[in-house]
Order: C-alpha cells, then structure tokens, then sequence
C-alpha cells in the first residue's frame, strides 16, 4: 500500500481493522470509523468499550498490534509519537480535566499555543500582540476572562473542562478529541458547552465521547456506538437509540 | 540572554538575597583582610573558609531545585556532577605542585610515582592549563548529564525509577574513583595543594578571594536559573512536573527540556564543586557517596523546594546546624538530628521555610488588599446618605 504519495481516503480521520489487546483482553477488535472533514461525531458505548482507547491509538499513547490509521488522508498515525501527533494537528482533551493546576489560567492558554514548542524558543520568548489577542479570543469564547489570573487549580470542575476546551482551541488543530465534556457538568454548563463545541465545529472536526445521552442528542449529529472493542451501530441518534443490540447493551431497556 | 530576561520579576525576595549574598561576597573578605586579627568585627580566616563552603553547597543546592522544584526531577545523584567538578579543579591543583611534591616529579603527581605509573596518562593531558580545567569542570559534569539524561528521558524513566538509577550513577563512580587503577589518585583522592593561578591556596588574600568568587558565582548561579524558570522555558518546565502526560499532548518534546535543565543543572553543581576544592584543600571519592547527595536533596526541602532562594537558605542554615552540632557532644548524633530535620519540615512545613514564608505573606496581603477594599465601602457608607438627601 502506497500511501505517501497519494490520499488514500478524503477523511480526516481513517481506522481501518485495528486491534489493540492487553495482556489478552481485546480492547479494540476490528474497529473501523470513518470521520470527514468538518464532521462532528458523538461517540458512545458502555465502560470498557474501547473509546478511551482508540483515543489512546489516535494520539500515540497506545500503539496498535495490528491495522490502519491515517489522519488527513496521509499520515500514518501509528509510527508517530504523542509529540509529533500533537504538532500534526490532533488536540486531546482528557476524561478527567487535566490542566496545569499551579499555574495562571492565562499561562495555560499560553502554553497550549499553536506556536515554536523547541526549547530554544521557548527559553527566547517575547511575547506577542497576536498571540495576546488570541488568548483573549479564547478567555471569552470560554467565558473566563474574569478568571485569567486566577490559579487554574482554584476553578470549578466545569470552569477546569473548559480551559481544557479552550487550552484545545489555543492549540488550534484540524482535529479535536474529547472525553467526555459535560463530565460532573450542571444542565445548563452542559447546554453552554454543547453550545460551544457546536461553535467550534465550525471551524473544526471534532470527535466527542459522552456518556450524556440528553447532551448527545442536543449535538444533534452523527451517532457511532462502541461496544467490546468495535462498532455496534452508527446513525443519527434516534437511529442508534433505537437499535436493539444497542438497547441491549448500552440504554437498557 | 538578554538583560530583560535577567531582571524580569526580580521579586522582593530575590532582591533581597543578592544584596545579602553580595554584601556577604564583599564585606567578608573586607574584614578578614583589612581588619586586625582579634578585633570584634574581624572575621577569622578559619571562618572564610568554613561559609565559602557553605556558598558552595548553597550553589549545589540551587542546582537541584532547578531540576526538582521546577522540573519534578529528583537526582538523588546529583553529588557526583559536584565531585566530577571538584575533581577537575583537583587535578589542575595537583599538576600546579610540580616538583614541589614529596617524589619532586615535576610532571607526575606524588600518587603516580607512589603506583609506579611512568608517565602521565591521556586523560590528564590540558590539565596544567587552567582554562583547560575551567573548560573541563563544566564540561565532563555535562556531558555525563546529557549523557545519562539522553538515555533515561528518552525512555521515559521517571518518579522513583529516575532517582534509584542517579543513586546508581553516584555509587558506580565512587567505586570507580575508589580504585588506585583509576588513575585519580584513589581513596586518598588528592591534597596538599600548593597554589592556584600562582596564588597560594592557603594564603589569607586567596582564601578571600575565593570566597568572594564564591559568592559571584552564586548571584550568577541564581540569576541563571531565575532567567530560566521565568521564561516561558520555565512555564514548561512546571507543566511538565505537574502534568508530563498533558505537556506531550500539547506537542512539547518533554525530553528535549528535562534534558536541558539536567545538563544545566550538572554544570552548576560542576562549577560548585570545582570551587569547593580550593576551600577545602581537599578531594577524595567520598564526596561521591550516595549520601552526600541525599543530604542536598534534604538541603533543598527545608528551605523550600521550587522557590530557588530557599534551597541556597536551607543548603546554608543545615550546613551550619551540622557544623555546630558535631563540634559539641551531640556528635554522635548528627544524622538522627538531620533524619529528624526531615520529618519535622516534611510533616510541619512541607513547602519548606521559604515556601510558608511565602504563602503566609501572600494570605497576609490578600487580607490587607480585603481591609482596605471593606475600608473604602465603610467610608462609601458614610457619604451614602448625604447622597439620600
């Protein structure tokens, strides 16, 4: 397969027959998931579905035993590591927010710019009116410019998503994968941020999963259901909710 | 670097320590040289020489919270880059006695003769020049740093697993310098130095000198790494000891910047060893035992990891505990005093003198700022009903 010098597939995101086993537990059995460009896709599945994992296989913490996955069409994805991934264009928000808890919120943005990552720049750098324009940008997209100085450590569970939302969108990739954002979220934080990833979408594809189904369904797209390491149903979201193996495992009856 | 980086947040606390330490680096050998011997404010020669090793340690310890207050790396090996610097300035020392020694070989330090070696083996070539041993008292620690560090970071050793193989690293080469073969002069290590750039290392003008180039180096010590850890470097560096996972993801290259910060880190604790030396007229492999390294690490936790000032503080005030409490009868019982140091300040100052100080003046302030702010409404109080009017 010659896939260096012609796009194999328009996709953003391509999976093709991946296997991933654990010490003989097959987390991910023959997945294969499509995702285009511009395409938001909500992600759902019982625990122990595999769906952190294949987060794990796209952005290089995990590598596959066997199988393909190609991002933009070109890139193999799984000889790269975490770092080289990220500097593609795949952004990562985690399961449980993850952001940097001793430092200012503002320096978090900062951090998560989309600009020289070497450690010479870094040691070197100025900051710039551009790149204090798009944290600003950012602070109020994600409605925390009042806490721009504040510890990230000293925000709420819902505040901290959201710098993590935001860290993602300072980071600017072509690709966005996020676990689970309404996590420990009030109703109206989960309407706000399904508000937000709908902005973002925009301009992004994105790739959510979410255990939140009255969230899922305000997303109102595309609906792929994971289940022992594999595709059980795909389709809108009345069409998988109403898929039998689906309410067998996953909704209950 | 530029001039902005270096003076960017020099904060009260770093103000105040480079007036202390420039003071101590002028004043000291001021009163040492200039005043009579006997007189109240004249500070004995002994003296000078015990606090140059104190800024020495001080150095040492600077170098350590670079790497472990900003970075999360704990060396618990990190004595050897001290020794390997002191051992380079050692043997520009001991090819300065010349003939001069007890065999009057002029080439061949007395060990060599003594071992029957017939001439000077390679890797003490250079090392009658100084700038040669300047060069190597950064060098060899550095590159023993990048050396390791390219290793281990590359394969993500980390936490404890990083600090039990910097144990191993120190161990090896104490075995290593330990034997006669090695061609360092082995457990007698080497002394009886005669004199450095043509000065007498024993002479009072040196011995202040000394001193007083110790204290430069600390200021350019600490002003290094406060350039480095206010820099955006810096902002890394503490992502990476808070979230290592989280900084990969963003697209840093995690190891390129441990890898940095270690080597630096390496050349400073060179730079203090090699001035260490000359103070203390001596140097064996026991500087490279495991437990030396161990205490600066303990040098590091009580005067506050992560706040640079408080590691140069606690090298200092453990330093002196020491020094006064195995001169008297509680001898004996040093390292208990110094195992309960560390429990005491883990237990009741876990951020450590420093690092208290600091969260107890910042609660202090917000309390302040809160008054004046409750003030100024009491005060809006009183006009408001002039306003009902």
């Amino acid at each position: 397969m010659n896939v260096m010098d012609t796009r194999a597939t328009s996709a953003m995101l391509y999976l093709d027959g991946v296997h991933v086993s654990f010490d003989g537990f097959h987390a991910i059995n023959n997945l294969s998931l499509t995702l285009e460009p511009g395409e938001m896709r909500a992600i759902i599945g019982p625990n122990g579905a595999g769906k952190t994992t294949m987060m794990d296989i796209i952005t290089g913490k995990t590598r596959p035993d066997e199988g393909t996955v190609l991002f933009d069409g070109v890139t193999d994805l799984t000889r790269l590591d975490e770092t080289r991934i990220a500097e593609l264009g795949i952004g990562r928000k985690f399961q449980k927010p993850t952001v940097f808890e001793s430092q200012t919120v503002q320096d978090n943005l900062l951090l998560a710019l989309n600009v020289d990552h070497s450690v010479r720049g870094t040691l070197f750098w100025r900051g710039s009116r551009a790149e204090s324009e798009q944290i600003d940008k950012v602070l109020e997209t994600i409605r925390l410019t009042d806490a721009r100085n504040r510890l990230a450590g000293s925000l709420s569970h819902g505040q901290k998503q959201w710098l993590e939302i935001g860290m993602l969108l300072a980071q600017d990739p072509k690709l966005l994968l996020v676990d689970e954002p309404v996590a420990g979220m009030t109703d109206v934080e989960t309407h706000l941020t399904a508000e937000l990833l709908k902005e973002i979408n925009k301009t992004h594809t994105v790739m959510v999963v979410e255990h939140d189904m009255t969230f899922v369904r305000e997303l109102g797209v595309k609906v792929t259901c994971l289940h022992e390491g594999t595709v059980l149903a795909e389709g809108t979201i009345d069409q998988v909710s109403s898929n039998e193996r689906v309410i067998e495992v996953y909704l209950g009856r | 670097m530029t001039p902005h980086m270096l003076t960017r947040s020099l904060d009260r606390g770093a103000t105040i320590f480079l007036a202390v330490v420039a003071a101590c680096g002028i004043l000291i050998p001021l009163s040492n040289l200039l005043l009579p011997a006997g007189s109240f404010l004249q500070v004995p020669t002994y003296l000078v020489a015990l606090w140059g090793k104190y800024v020495c340690y001080a150095i040492l310890a600077l170098s350590i919270d670079l790497i472990w207050g900003y970075c999360g790396i704990l060396s618990l090996g990190h004595g050897a880059f001290f020794a390997l610097g002191g051992y380079a300035m050692g043997m520009y020392l001991m090819r300065q006695i010349g003939s001069r020694g007890v065999y009057g070989n002029p080439i061949l330090p007395d060990f060599m003769v003594f071992l029957n070696y017939s001439k000077l083996p390679w890797y003490w070539y250079g090392f009658d020049m100084f700038w040669f041993a300047a060069l190597m008292v950064l060098i060899v620690p550095g590159l023993l740093a990048f050396c390791f560090g390219w290793l281990a970071f590359r394969s993500r050793v980390t936490g404890v697993y990083l600090s039990i193989i910097t144990q191993a690293m120190t161990y090896a080469l104490l075995l290593a310098f330990f034997r006669n073969d090695f061609g360092f002069g082995g457990n007698n290590g080497m002394t009886d130095f005669k004199d450095i750039l043509g000065f007498n290392v024993q002479a009072e003008g040196t011995r202040a000198a000394l001193f007083a180039l110790s204290c430069v180096a600390l200021i350019a010590g600490f002003l290094i790494c406060r350039a480095i850890v206010s820099s955006k470097l810096g902002k890394v560096l503490i992502a990476v000891r808070d979230a290592e996972s989280r900084t990969r993801f963003l697209g840093y290259r995690v190891e390129s910047y441990k890898l940095f910060v270690f080597t630096v880190s390496a050349c400073m604790a060179g730079v203090a060893g090699a001035l260490y030396v000359p103070q203390v007229g001596i140097i064996n492999p026991s500087e490279f035992a495991p437990g030396n390294s161990i205490e600066a690490v303990i040098w590091v936790a009580v005067g506050g990891r992560g706040t640079l000032v408080g590691a140069a503080l606690g090298a200092v005030v453990v330093n002196y505990a020491k020094t006064f409490f195995t001169s008297g009868m509680l001898a004996p019982y040093w390292l208990f005093m110094l195992g309960a140091m560390f429990i005491l300040v883990t237990l009741l100052l876990p951020k450590g003198i420093v690092g208290t100080f600091n969260a107890w003046w910042d609660q202090s302030k917000e309390k302040r700022t809160a008054a004046t702010i409750a003030s100024a409404a009491a005060e809006d109080g009183v006009t408001e009903p002039k306003m009902a009017e």
